[in-house]
């Protein structure tokens, strides 16, 4: 690629602002000093003190919050158990299965999700949808943990077991700890993936539970209040924050992913 | 009885066959390497005696005990890897400890024998230091402490030289020779480097598709392969072949086709008319300007038609009249004498009848 190609760098420019200016509007209105999303009136922090107190709001991102880091929990454990087990046994049906649910709707996942739990009497709640975030996180963090595992030299593992290490010793003291950035930022995905959910939560919530997105957008069913772009701004602040934090840890993960998916 | 004994082990992968029917045996204290060239099946035999693979049929054992059913990390041997395979993630003395710590040595004691293993591979002080901050050579020595620190029964060497550079490979071979003698632990050692074979080993087996051409002493290697193969793999050599046309007790007479009957010592005792090869080594022929010395044996002229002045010695391939190339090989260590030969130049070349070695077939 030639840095100096101008028609490259316009084309580059017109797609990255396709992508972010909404979200600049989103982010500047949220200190705009008026109730309507229409002109500049003058900055104000206000929006963000009323969500303060808002204790629908912050029930919600509670809520959010326990299903994220559940979901990250379980679904960095069972995922890197998938990771092992694809880059173990080169069965291409396993990799199949693990990403179909990515790739699947969203709508379907949930719907189906929801008469799942239905057909088994499971009340919808917390535990429904951290369940239902743990199915499609476990696909992301199998992807970034075999990415890992890939550029790992193989030989290590039976260098470890020469040495005397049972299997499980082989994968505790050598493999993991060669591998922990990949979970590492396998589960901060799965927490930015869960927080942010909104499809599969909706079907899987039931009627009492609200978590953040759930609460944005009963609100804009009435009207896009600032307080709304607040609520975005910080919560695309945590992604973002996040995603970078995942990049960093494992600089293999954008890679592997657009590898993985494409 | 022998510490390892490889009896009839043959190893297949679909249609092809690495390891065929290999039997052979380690003695203890015994400095043993598998030799050949790439795909020969040598390190596919390494990773059956560490565990890592299992033959389709014949055994490994050890000590008179089947290694069958013991996984890698339950076998008394350790390996010493091409690639060093060191943990990254550890510091040396983390390398080093790691065997301990599995086998349950106590943590107390622990440290003395850290030490004792980095001063065996003469790393003392390295102790702190991360894989990534130490030279090829230190890596292989720390690959070497970590395989020695639990005195394993035998110790598997997979090409541990192959990576460095020549210099260096051979300030590592005496190293070898010595902490092996040291240890007294029976090695095992693969490579496709002759010489370095040659140099390191008291016995050699040399591979080749899969099965052992010949197994014995380096000498005898060198200087009696028992094959056309094994003549031709170590080191150089003239092969000629052709029949047996007469025998004089245990002088027979080949007659080659572009140099007319050559005359050679052996042993064995072929039958007229029956087919064979002698190899010839070239540094065992004289090669000389002038007539011919009137000593028994055989001589040949010819013409200097390729030389390769290598800086210690000169190879020069001479043709001969009826068309046969010969190669022979003179040291520079006249004084100034750089080369003795011109291409061109008429020479004159012989060697005594036990110079030669016959191999019947």
């Amino acid at each position: 690629m030639r840095k100096s190609d101008p028609w490259l760098r316009a084309s580059a420019l017109v797609a990255y602002a396709f992508l972010y200016v909404p979200l600049a509007i989103v982010v500047v209105y949220s200190f705009n000093d008026s109730r309507l999303n229409a002109e500049w009136v003058g900055f104000t922090l206000d929006w963000y003190r009323k969500l303060a107190g808002d204790g629908a709001m912050i029930a919600a991102a509670g809520n959010s919050l326990v299903i994220g880091i559940s979901a990250s929990v379980v679904s960095t454990v069972l995922g890197t158990m998938a990771g092992v087990a694809m880059h173990r046994y080169r069965l291409r049906v396993l990799p199949l299965l693990i990403l179909a649910p990515i790739a699947i709707p969203e709508i379907l996942t949930g719907v189906s999700l929801l008469i799942f739990f239905v057909m088994l009497n499971v009340t919808l709640g917390l535990v429904s949808v951290a369940i239902a975030h743990i199915t499609f996180c476990i696909g992301f963090v199998a992807i970034v943990v075999r990415a890992r595992l890939a550029g790992m030299d193989e030989t290590l593992t039976e260098a470890a077991r020469d040495c005397g290490a049972s299997p499980w010793n082989a994968f505790r003291y050598v493999t993991l700890p060669l591998i922990m950035p990949g979970v590492i930022a396998g589960a901060l995905m799965a927490f930015t993936l869960s927080i942010d959910d909104f499809v599969i939560t909706f079907f899987t919530a039931g009627a009492g539970t609200i978590t953040l997105p759930l609460q944005i957008y009963s609100m804009i069913k009435i009207s896009v209040t600032p307080e709304v772009n607040a609520v975005s701004t910080l919560l695309m602040l945590l992604t973002l924050v996040l995603i970078i934090a995942a990049a960093r840890i494992s600089p293999t993960l954008l890679r592997s992913t657009q590898e993985s998916t494409s | 009885m022998a510490l390892l004994d490889i009896k009839g082990v043959t190893r297949r992968f679909g249609e092809f066959t690495a390891v065929d029917n290999v039997s052979l045996s380690v003695e203890a204290g015994e400095f043993f390497t598998l030799l050949g060239p790439s795909g020969c099946g040598k390190t596919t035999l390494l990773r059956m005696i560490a565990g890592f693979d299992l033959p389709d049929a014949g055994s490994v054992l050890l000590d008179g005990e089947d290694l069958a059913h013991r996984p890698p990390e339950a076998r008394p041997v350790r390996t010493v890897f091409q690639s060093y395979a060191l943990f990254p993630h550890m510091t040396v003395e983390g390398n080093v400890a790691f065997p301990l710590q599995m086998a349950k040595v106590p943590p107390r004691d622990r440290p003395q024998r850290i030490a004792a293993a980095l001063e065996d591979v003469r790393l003392t002080g390295y102790d702190k230091r991360f894989p990534h901050e130490l030279s090829g050579g230190q890596k292989q020595r720390v690959a070497v402490a970590r395989a020695l620190v639990t005195h394993p029964a035998v110790l598997l060497l997979d090409e541990p030289l192959a990576a460095l550079d020549a210099k260096l490979r051979e300030e590592l071979q005496i190293e070898l020779i010595n902490l092996q003698k040291e240890v007294g632990i029976a090695f095992v050692y693969v490579t496709h480097d002759q010489t370095e074979a040659l140099a390191l080993s008291h016995r050699i087996a040399v591979m080749n598709h899969g099965r052992v051409e010949q197994l014995d002493v380096p000498s005898r290697i060198y200087g009696f392969p028992n094959s056309r193969f094994v003549a031709d793999f170590i080191g150089q050599c003239n092969l000629y072949s052709g029949q047996v046309v007469a025998r004089d007790g245990t002088i027979v007479a080949i007659d080659v086709p572009s140099l007319g009957p050559v005359r050679v010592a052996t042993r064995s005792e072929p039958a007229l008319g029956s087919s064979g090869t002698i190899a010839l080594r070239p540094e065992q022929i004289r090669i000389a300007a002038g007539a011919p010395a009137d000593a028994p044996g055989n001589h040949y002229r010819g013409t200097v038609a390729d030389l390769l002045y290598m800086g210690d010695v000169t190879v020069y391939k001479v043709e001969t009249s009826g068309g046969s190339r010969i190669e022979a090989l003179l040291a520079n260590s006249q004084g100034g004498g750089a080369k003795f030969f011109e291409v061109g130049d008429q020479v004159e070349m012989s060697w005594p009848v036990d110079a030669g070695h016959f191999i019947a077939g």
